[in-house]
């Protein structure tokens, strides 16, 4: 237990940087975070010894003057960011004792910034899912509990044990990566903050691909200011990335200004769904509430592709994937299970080592793109997603960001929802269209239903995630959210 | 046209050939591309399809691919697209081949052929795109495994792919060695077809003259123009048996066993495949600047047909041998550094007759002559200024070859200077003629004879005496 | 569209994975079921609608960035090699392929 680790990304920052602690200690305080959140299965591999060794070398760093953004802050990461010299496996049987010999562009400035790490967090094998529970490692328990129901509670996913490690305060911020929502809805199962950044604002390179036009680094935290400054440490241009964005990174932490006056936002209608909880609902009418009563002027605007969004993200994310998950095939690295021919040895290998989830998924991205399909499914989904980019560029000509909830409802039990995929799919019908559109989007803790953390969500234009951070803060402070998690990591 | 049990057919073949791009590092990483060094000592992770790792693409590749479109005359795609092209296979690491499907980097073009007789033929050619080459499976390192090499894995390729135009083996030979030509002229790839730098896939169908297109046989990875020829001819005979024994061919993938002559479907899954082409995720479309390939095409090289038209109407040379020299560019330069202010014909003759022989003796190409172009050109201005013979020259070059050195230098240390002085050759002449008065008596009935006084002068004179002059003084000193 | 076991095994071997018999059937009607869901989008009109392959240029218009022709990388055969469940004399290794 340590008052360190309640401390937010930026108030430890400031307090390393007035020495009233140092990174080592810091780092040995959320170590033991991170063993005490065990519980949870948080992590997949915790790295303490390298979390201390990260800590000296940047208290050396200071006192030689040299100060990186995120100093001696220590960080979870995803499993799904390739780290040099540390197991990484995309939550996975197939990548078994997979050591990458490279680490991801995002989590080498993340260290070239100063920050410390402090293990690889769980997540939905290879990304897949919605609820943390299709880990090879196990599911992660969400740190809250409905009051007065003791079942544990999945995290949201993919990016689960990231979400969880945060909330659970065993981590001052962690790396998510967002193919449908996979930072965004874990982020608000969690009461955390998420934010999924315009495709090509992070680069890829290094981070294992589930579905590469929709595949988008981003940093989950507590506060909308710490994800402004770890987002602008993660950010930037990457030649060795094909889709990264060339255009300059702002300091993302200015932009918090706090002013939104005359600042339009989009109330999208289709966003009313069927069988919508009334707290979901009012929750997001206070959100419009919130930034009206800061100055700003809602709009009611019109994605009228919405409901489709989710059908198309089942075909492009599948086929892509199904593409992408090739390469596991037990000839260069991880699982191989031997057989008689070739064939024998590629089959059996991809059958252990691929959970149901990857195999449905794959299977489905295989039939897709297969002869005489293709037109049907993945050239018409295709076509679905151009006039879902085309409803939003339409809509940023009337507002200048789009306030939604970011899910149908709050956490569910682990196992609920299980034996019917589409069910699971649902809980993304909020977060998905950004992500076809590639837009950035912010979910920001708001309130509670039944106990449990609801996110509002901001999707913002193309590379103006300063304005998706200013109205996040917007809406962070009005809402006001301190509730706290029943676990927090030490403290039970 | 081949005969038949029951009458003529005729072949069509379209070719599909796969050029090794001339680039120092492969196509979307910055491994390089030598060829034979250790096995899985150029390769990069993102050549192992190692997890999270992308591509990016070689500029250079780029410029290479539009140049040879330029080179074979073919329009230029502005705007093309990279697709995935999926499959499962030990050398192909990724589980697809980055490849161009439906909209390649260069469109319709043609390769124009020159016959045997003289006459030109146009093939047209359907397309060409970039992608990545497979690495290498060895199937005889070791009795139950195949060992993967991936040195060659993700080296850039274009794949040219012909139309159905070609009508015999010997066509398809004539076209390949044509745009071999056109490809090292170029400089945009080696042609070197023992190294796998050039692979060709035969798809061969017969049909009666006049009748429609038959169904084909595609031959895998023919690596040299013979076996192109050779696998042509025999897919096309076992064709016409199976249809003239009544049957019907079957759409296939075949290999050519090159041992045994003959073509056999492969057994791996190769006819079966759904490739599942979709636009590569992690690329965006090229787009190329009209500008650049403006510029690249001004810049292009004289290509081998305008050059041996050149080569005709300036040099006054006959079409074949003009074909001859433009074959290669290195000949082609150096024929015209030879001819440079001489007597073309005689430096044709050179080239073609002593220097080719001289260079198949030694197995070397032009680019290692021991002979340099200035050296060669000296020996003829030698020739051309009297001071030594043609037969002369001839050993002087033999000379050349073994040595390296300069034609004057050999000539001044072994004192080959031909003799043009008239007192010294009558001496000769004088002392040959009382030598053999029994032949001087024959020249009567019998003036060949006087071949025999001019080999006995010029074996006195070590072959110095000027061959005018001896003949000259023999004539007047025999008949008067 | 409802899957029959057929096409999942023929899609199963397409992509390389081993599914058992028994798998077949309520592989089948899942798939089915999604692809049944999935299929709402043959109500919307897409008729002269180009597909977006990519929102970084189709949306935020990029083109393919192009590197210079230089060996930065590959030279590093530990490290390919490292990972790899079987290896021989530098080389990967599988069960023998017969061509
Ligand atoms: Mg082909
Ligand atoms: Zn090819």
């Amino acid at each position: 237990m340590s008052e360190l680790t309640h401390l937010t990304l930026a108030e430890a920052r400031d307090g390393l940087a007035a020495k009233r602690f140092s990174a080592r200690e810091l780092a040995a305080a959320l170590n033991n975070a991170v063993a005490a959140s065990k519980p949870l299965n948080a992590f997949i591999t915790a790295t303490p010894e390298r979390a201390l060794e990260m800590a000296a070398a940047s208290d050396a760093r200071r006192a030689s003057g040299q100060v990186g953004s995120l100093e001696g802050i220590p960080l979870a990461i995803k499993d799904l960011f390739c780290t040099a010299g540390v197991l990484t496996t995309a939550a996975s049987h197939i990548l078994d004792g997979f050591v990458p010999p490279y680490e991801s562009t995002v989590t080498a400035k993340l260290w070239a910034a100063g920050a410390v790490m402090l293990g690889k967090t769980n997540l939905d094998e290879f990304a897949m899912g919605s609820s943390n529970t299709t880990s090879y490692y196990g599911a992660v328990e969400n740190p809250w509990r409905r009051p007065g129901d003791n079942r544990p509670l999945v995290p949201g996913g993919s990016s689960g044990g990231s979400a969880a490690a945060v909330a659970a305060r065993a981590a001052f911020g962690a790396t998510g990566t967002d193919t449908g929502g996979s930072i965004r809805q874990p982020a608000s199962f969690c009461g955390i903050v998420g934010l999924k950044p315009t495709y090509g604002r992070c680069s890829r390179w290094g981070v294992i691909a589930f579905a590469s036009s929709l595949d988008h680094p981003g940093p989950m935290t507590r506060t909308v200011r710490d994800a402004a400054i770890m987002l602008g440490a993660m950010a930037g241009h990457d030649p060795k990335d094909s889709t990264s964005a060339p255009v300059p990174v702002p300091n993302y932490e200015a932009a918090l200004t706090g002013d939104i006056k005359g600042l339009r936002v989009g109330i999208p209608r289709e966003y009313r769904v069927d069988g919508m909880p009334a707290e979901v609902e009012s929750l997001w009418q206070s959100g419009i509430d919130w930034l009206r009563a800061a100055g700003a002027e809602p709009v009611e605007i019109s994605l009228k592709m919405t409901k489709y969004a989710l059908p198309a993200y089942y075909i492009v994310a599948p086929a892509e994937a199904s593409s992408n998950l090739a390469r596991y095939d037990g000839v260069r690295f991880g699982l191989r299970v031997e057989g008689d021919s070739l064939d024998d040895m590629y089959e059996k290998t991809r059958a252990a080592g691929f959970g149901a989830e990857v195999r449905r998924r794959v299977l489905i991205g295989t039939y897709v793109l297969s002869a005489g399909y293709y037109d049907a499914y993945y050239l018409k989904a295709q076509k679905v997603r151009m006039l879902i980019a085309r409803d939003f560029a339409a809509a940023f000509e009337r507002c200048d960001c789009i306030l939604t909830p970011t899910t149908p409802s709050a956490a569910f039990a682990i196992g609920e929802k299980s034996d019917d995929p589409v069910a699971m799919y649902l809980n993304d019908v909020f977060t998905v269209p950004a992500d076809l559109a590639g837009l950035p989007a912010v979910s920001v803790p708001a309130g509670l239903s039944e106990g449990l953390p609801l996110g509002l969500q901001i999707i913002g234009r193309a590379f103006d995630e300063e304005t998706v951070l200013r109205v996040g803060a917007v809406l962070e402070r009005a809402a006001d959210f301190r509730h706290l998690p029943s676990f927090i990591a030490g403290e039970r | 046209m081949i005969k038949g049990r029951t009458g003529d057919w005729e072949v069509v073949i379209g070719l599909e050939v796969h050029a090794q791009v001339v680039a120092r590092a492969k196509l979307f990483s910055g491994a390089a591309t030598d060829f034979g060094v250790e096995p899985n000592t150029q390769v990069s992770t993102v050549d192992a399809a190692f997890p999270g790792m992308l591509p990016v693409i070689n500029r250079h590749c780029v410029e290479q691919a539009v140049k040879t479109g330029l080179g074979i005359d073919a329009e230029i795609n502005l705007h093309s697209v990279f697709d995935r092209k999926n499959y499962f296979y030990p050398d192909l690491p990724a589980g697809y081949q980055i490849s161009q499907y439906q909209q390649p980097i260069v469109g319709h073009g043609r390769v124009t052929l020159d016959m045997p007789d003289g006459s030109t033929r146009e093939i047209g050619i359907t397309r060409l795109h970039l992608e990545q080459d497979a690495g290498k499976s060895l199937h005889d390192q070791h009795p139950r495994e195949t060992y993967v090499d991936l040195n060659r894995a993700g080296i850039g390729l274009m794949e040219i792919v012909s139309e159905p135009d070609l009508r015999s083996a010997e066509e398809a030979g004539i076209y390949l060695r044509k745009l071999r030509s056109i490809l090292r002229y170029l400089g945009t790839c080696d042609g070197n077809m023992e190294e796998g730098s050039l692979r060709c896939d035969c798809n061969v169908s017969v049909r009666r003259p006049g009748a429609p297109f038959g169904t084909r046989c595609e031959i895998k990875n023919l690596n040299s123009v013979r076996f192109v020829m050779q696998a042509i001819e025999v897919e096309a005979r076992r064709q016409i048996t199976i249809i003239e024994d009544g049957g019907t061919i079957a759409q296939q993938t075949r290999l050519f066993d090159t041992a045994r002559g003959e073509t056999r479907p492969m057994r791996s899954k190769e006819n079966d495949y759904d490739y599942r082409y979709f636009p590569d995720p992690d690329l965006l479309p090229l787009v190329l600047d009209p500008a650049w390939v403006t510029r690249l095409r001004a810049e292009l090289p004289e290509l081998p047909d305008k050059k041996r038209a050149r080569f005709i109407a300036d040099y006054g040379l006959g079409v074949e041998e003009a074909g001859v020299l433009v074959a290669e560019r290195a000949t082609a330069a150096f024929f015209e550094a030879v001819a440079e202010g001489r007597d073309p014909k005689a430096a044709a003759n050179w080239v073609i007759g002593d220097l080719f022989g001289a260079l198949n003796r030694k197995g070397v190409g032009i680019e290692a002559s021991p002979v340099a172009a200035a050296q060669l050109g000296g020996l003829i201005d030698l020739i051309a200024d009297g001071t030594i013979s043609g037969r002369i020259a001839k050993d002087v070059f033999a000379e050349m070859v073994e040595t390296g050195a300069d034609p004057a230098a050999i000539v001044e240390a072994k004192g080959l200077r031909q003799v043009t002085d008239t007192g010294a050759i009558e001496a000769a002449v004088d002392a040959a003629l009382a030598a053999n008065p029994a032949q001087v008596a024959q020249y009567a009935q019998n003036p060949k004879v006087l071949g025999f006084f001019v080999g006995q002068v010029m074996k006195a004179t070590q072959g110095k005496a000027n061959p005018a002059l001896v003949n000259e003084l023999l004539k007047k000193k025999l008949g008067g | 569209m409802a899957l029959d076991k057929a096409t999942v095994a023929r899609i199963a071997t397409l992509a390389r994975i081993r599914l058992s018999e028994a798998e077949l059937e309520p592989l089948a009607a899942e798939l089915s079921g999604i692809l049944d869901w999935i299929e709402q989008l043959g109500e919307v009109d897409t008729d002269n609608v180009e597909p977006m392959t990519s929102v970084a240029q189709m949306a935020f218009g990029m083109t393919l960035p192009m590197r210079d022709d230089a060996v930065t990388d590959g030279q590093n055969r530990d490290a390919v090699l490292g990972n790899a469940p079987r290896t021989a004399r530098g080389f990967f290794t599988v069960p023998k392929v017969v061509e």
